[in-house]
């Protein structure tokens, strides 16, 4: 079919040069070409305008639901979309939200650096390939079953734990503990931090193994330890690259929804204490009152699934507005 | 080009060889739903199919709603689809998800643990046309109280000191109140942990209606499908808080009585001359006492949570179909009110005990089957 149509129409190499650079830049002279721009431009606008549509849709559902509220949307703390009027606030699941993510940040990304160095600059190559294969397998688990897991496993062997930082770091009032059962913020973000160790750490082992030969080299040629060579060359090289990395891990715990819902013991109150059982995030109390919530219920739902994805925008932006900072470094994640 | 090709061919004969193993496999598996059927041949679930009547019953049922009725419909609509030809496909996405599809037309009959409210009836006009959504009662079921406290078996409790055990107003299993109900047993100094369900749910409504009906001093809260108390630990599903009391000593937490199958349940001291036990038995004893307070067909109704009865067991639930009286969708209309009418028949009902659901006792259950064959 091409044959033919390219016989046809008169090849486009004797058209004057001026038209042809017009062309190019525009990219659809032959039928293919402008074939695929119009889908490929198509595909483009549809998804500007399903997005749009999208954000509509939930801002205009999501303001009806505040429209009726009777608390303050912000800083009420309570859940009750049953009642008339309906009373609910966000208050909680944003501070849950946060510091679930924070615990799971602050034991994920130490441990996945340390992984990734190991992994690009210790281990065996054979080695490093197993570890790096089982951490992909980490990353394909379904979250329930880590919630599972969490709620059998995790949950009854936290006790020792806990009674351990109650003892010795209960004065700092994080650590208080009333013997409850440990389904608390503290179990969540270990378990976040068990499910987004996987993605931090395979972004990180990219960027470490584009660290420049010749800076490790040269920092060797100078008499460095393999320590400090890390800490010279590969650390500052790849901080941006860890920085987003951890950026995704952060995205991902932020929106973890059903692990979260399977081993937290929720309720509306903001807890001081990572050790007391209570509190909730945005996506956990989603799912939570998805199932029997009525038309009311479901607008402020989505309502607070805003808030998230707000959060969420701005905690991806604050990652770019860092990597934007360090130009030098060239996007090894990409 | 040559690899291609063999690719090709490789793929084809890859999806020649899925395509056969998925026939051979389901073909197994049409094989071994006719020998369950042929096994169970001599238990009543399939001698009650042998009395259904099919009628021109034909074709596919949606239904959606209670996630607390789903094993007693799963076993119902076993028994049914092998005498009919009926495929029922039922949900259990919730209550409130099962009235909101019915009333926006898309499922035959809906399953709610709760009656429906006046505006969900309001609602229901436009699709039943001529007639409204009506409440049938098919499932009842205790609500157990299970418990975890080491050296104690037979625990007695009242609606008081439930009510304040679950607003954590007793927080100590050797508290004066909960010794006083109990004399003879050696309660320690252990730190009671009253687990509830985290999710909105029909068995939470229903527990603290209990409460509410008997001990209003006691529980101050409004009711309804979310947890209101504070304290406590909350857990998501029945199986959520049956995991919960199995795990942590000093756990005490409500859920259907078929959760409770390795944990201890609490008598109920009801005021009647001994503490009940929750069973399908004394849950049908209060069900007998309810009061059907629907109007027209409708048959809504109102338990007697303050029973003194001798071995009515207070706290229990019972959970509604829910379909048009008038102007239900000619093409399912029959295959509706077959499965219907077997549910509410006598082996319908005994196949409820079986899966630990109080069956619905007689006075009412005649009515519901008066109501079924009116159904239009």
């Amino acid at each position: 079919m091409d044959i033919s149509t390219t016989t046809d129409v008169p090849p486009p190499s004797p058209q004057p040069a001026v038209t042809g650079q017009k062309r190019t830049s525009r990219g659809a002279a032959r039928p293919g070409d402008r074939i695929f721009l119009g889908l490929s431009r198509g595909s483009g606008i549809l998804l500007l305008v399903v997005m749009g549509a999208i954000a509509v849709f939930l801002t205009y559902r999501a303001s009806l639901a505040i429209s009726k509220d009777d608390g303050n949307f912000l800083t009420t703390f309570e859940w009750n979309t049953n009642l008339t009027p309906p009373v609910f606030g966000i208050a909680v699941l944003a501070f849950g939200t946060v510091v679930s993510s924070i615990v799971a940040m602050v034991i994920a990304v130490p441990i996945a650096v340390a992984i990734a160095l190991f992994l690009t600059h210790y281990a065996p190559r054979r080695l490093s390939g197993l570890i790096a294969y089982v951490i992909d397998l980490l990353a394909a688990v379904p979250s329930i079953v880590y919630g599972l897991w969490g709620a059998l496993i995790l949950v009854p062997h936290m006790q020792g734990l806990y009674g351990w930082l109650d003892t010795y770091l209960g004065w700092t009032g994080l650590f208080t503990w009333n013997g409850g059962a440990p389904r608390a913020m503290l179990t969540v973000g270990i378990l976040l931090a068990i499910m987004i160790l996987p993605i931090i750490t395979n972004v990180s082992r990219e960027v470490f193994r584009q660290v420049p030969r010749m800076h490790e080299e040269a920092a060797l040629a100078l008499g460095a330890t393999r320590w400090e060579v890390v800490r010279m060359s590969v650390l500052p090289f790849g901080r941006s690259g860890v920085i987003s990395a951890s950026m995704l891990g952060l995205g991902r715990a932020l929106g973890e929804t059903m692990a979260v819902a399977t081993v937290l013991s929720p309720d509306y109150d903001v807890h001081l204490s990572l050790l007391d059982p209570g509190g909730g995030t945005f996506a956990q109390n989603i799912a939570s009152k998805f199932g029997e919530a009525t038309e009311q219920g479901r607008d402020a739902l989505i309502a607070s699934g805003l808030v998230l994805f707000v959060i969420t925008l701005v905690v991806n932006g604050a990652a770019r507005a860092i990597i934007a900072r360090r130009k030098e470094y060239s996007g090894a994640n990409a | 080009m040559k690899l291609q090709r063999k690719n090709r061919l490789r793929a084809l004969s890859l999806g020649a060889v899925a395509v056969s193993g998925a026939l051979a496999l389901t073909a197994c598996g049409s094989d071994d739903n006719g020998d369950g059927g042929k096994a169970s041949g001599n238990t009543s679930a399939s001698a009650g199919a042998g009395s259904v009547k099919c009628d021109d019953a034909k074709g596919q049922l949606l239904a959606d709603g209670s996630s607390a009725q789903k094993n007693a419909i799963d076993a119902w609509v076993k028994a049914f689809s092998q005498a009919c030809h009926v495929q029922i496909n039922y949900k259990g996405a919730g209550s409130g998800a099962g009235v909101t599809s019915f009333n926006q037309g898309q499922i035959a009959f809906a399953g709610s643990d709760s009656a429906l409210k006046p505006e969900e009836v309001a609602a229901s006009k436009k699709v039943c046309s001529g007639g409204q959504g009506i409440d049938l009662p098919m499932v009842g079921g205790p609500i157990a109280l299970g418990y975890n406290v080491p050296g104690v078996d037979n625990l007695v409790l009242d609606a008081p000191t439930i009510a304040k055990i679950f607003d954590a107003k007793i927080t100590k299993w050797n508290d004066a109140a909960i010794k006083q109900l109990n004399p003879g047993a050696n309660l320690p100094d252990l730190k009671i942990q009253a687990f509830h369900r985290s999710e909105d749910s029909g068995t939470t409504d229903n527990f603290t209606k209990y409460l509410i009906a008997t001990t209003p001093d006691n529980w101050k809260y409004s009711g309804g499908k979310a947890w209101q108390a504070k304290g406590g630990q909350a857990a998501s599903g029945s199986a959520g808080v049956a995991q919960g009391v199995k795990q942590n000593s000093g756990a005490i937490g409500y859920f259907e009585l078929s959760y409770a199958k390795d944990i201890t349940t609490v008598s109920i001291d009801t005021g009647a001359k001994s503490p009940v036990k929750p069973s399908t038995d004394s849950a049908t004893a209060d069900i007998a006492a309810a009061k059907v307070v629907g109007t027209g067909k409708d048959l809504a109704l109102q338990l007697d949570y303050k029973t003194k009865a001798d071995g009515a067991y207070p706290i229990t639930l019972v959970t509604y179909e829910i379909v048009c009286d008038k102007g239900n969708k000619a093409d399912t209309l029959p295959a509706t009110k077959a499965f219907l009418r077997y549910i509410a028949g006598e082996d319908g009902q005994k196949v409820l005990a079986q899966n630990d659901y109080a069956p619905i006792p007689d006075e009412i259950i005649a009515k519901v089957r008066t109501t079924i064959e009116g159904l239009s």
